[in-house]
């Protein structure tokens, strides 16, 4: 029982580092596929809305593998949550706190501020914002980028791939400009 | 207003001979079946076990990260490359196959200027949204379901990229 009361505490990172690392020899010894997530949201275009598009004209089927992974990850995530549910709310930096309460963020009890992250705000500017404005960064920049931080800043640095050190880079740069500047900017606007 | 130049075609023929150096290739030549595909799905619960324990699925790590206020987020990445970088180098080293008996192979990755561009970009995202694509799977499976939107947006956003592939400078 005591095991289960340790599973179920917030894991430290250098618990949840290596299993993560070790994602990348599983995936490679279990069939040759290389680690990375982004690739699943091409694989959907491609199957789903390929529209003539030469970039999603391929063989998606052989790339499969992805979308079971994927599909796994939104189980697992339902399992950590529902079943090995964390006892105590989640503690954040006092410093963040104290600079996201100035942003006007007031719930920090769960995983994500419930002031952005809920269902009535899908028809506000905040849903478009932070879902929509946000998710197509995301969606264009990994792709753009030719990955993420799972293919490029994981795969490719455990791989010494410079290209992989220079996207990893500006998923930096880009994260650090986003808080210090567009965020704040973003709150106010939707305060 | 900067100009954007458009990529020639011999440099998005170079990015099409180059496509196996997309993440999450699938380098086996032998076809996996539905049955064998399982196993991924498998690994995949176990990750996204991992990603929300870890807690790195929580807009807030990605918010202290950022703001330098918490060493999390760079123990779990830096501890995760190290891990795979050792483990890579023993599969080399030992020439260890694949439990069907293949050769491991890696294709490499090529520079192309869409890491800077597209990874800037992504970076925009990842602040605002709180999230990679694998989190993002996670937090819907945590029950955060008004990501469902920003897992749709992020699709757009990828497709919109096909469409633009050409006209964008790599």
């Amino acid at each position: 029982m005591e095991i289960f009361e340790l599973i179920r505490k917030p894991w430290p990172w250098y618990i949840a580092g290596p299993l993560i690392g070790f994602t990348v020899p599983i995936l490679l010894l279990l069939g040759n596929k290389s680690f990375g997530i982004s690739s699943s949201l091409r694989h959907i275009c491609a199957a789903v809305i390929p529209a003539n598009i030469s970039f999603f004209k391929y063989d998606w089927k052989k790339e499969a593998w992805n979308l079971f992974f994927v599909a796994g990850i939104t189980l697992g995530g339902f399992v950590a949550t529902y079943l090995l549910t964390n006892p105590d709310s989640l503690i954040v930096a006092e410093s963040t706190k104290a600079s996201l309460t100035q942003l006007g963020i007031t719930d920090f009890s769960g995983l994500m501020p419930a002031d952005i992250f809920s269902v009535e705000n899908i028809l506000s500017l905040k849903g478009l914002i932070f879902f929509v404005f946000g998710g197509f960064l995301v969606g264009f920049g990994t792709r753009y980028a030719g990955g993420c931080t799972s293919g490029h800043a994981i795969m490719g640095l455990a791989n010494l791939q410079w290209p992989s050190l220079v996207a990893t880079i500006f998923f930096m740069v880009g994260g650090f400009f986003s808080t210090w500047i567009l965020l704040p900017w973003l709150l106010n606007l939707v305060r | 207003m900067t100009t954007i130049k458009n990529s020639s075609a011999a440099e998005i023929e170079l990015l099409d001979k180059n496509e196996d150096s997309y993440d999450g290739t699938n380098q086996q030549s032998r076809t996996e079946s539905f049955i064998g595909n399982l196993k991924y799905l498998i690994v995949g619960v176990f990750f996204g076990i991992v990603f929300v324990k870890a807690e790195i699925v929580s807009w807030f790590r990605i918010q202290e990260m950022f703001r330098l206020d918490s060493f999390h987020m760079y123990g779990v990445i830096g501890s995760a490359v190290a891990v795979g970088l050792i483990s890579l180098q023993i599969i080399k080293r030992f020439k260890i196959k694949t439990i069907s008996g293949e050769e491991v192979s890696i294709p490499p990755k090529h520079f192309n200027k869409g890491q800077i561009y597209g990874g800037f970009l992504f970076g925009l995202g990842w602040a605002i949204t709180g999230a990679c694509p694998g989190p993002l799977f996670a937090q819907i499976g945590s029950g955060f379901l008004v990501v469902i939107i920003t897992l749709l947006s992020a699709i757009a956003g990828t497709w919109t990229y096909g469409l633009l592939r050409s006209r964008l400078p790599h």
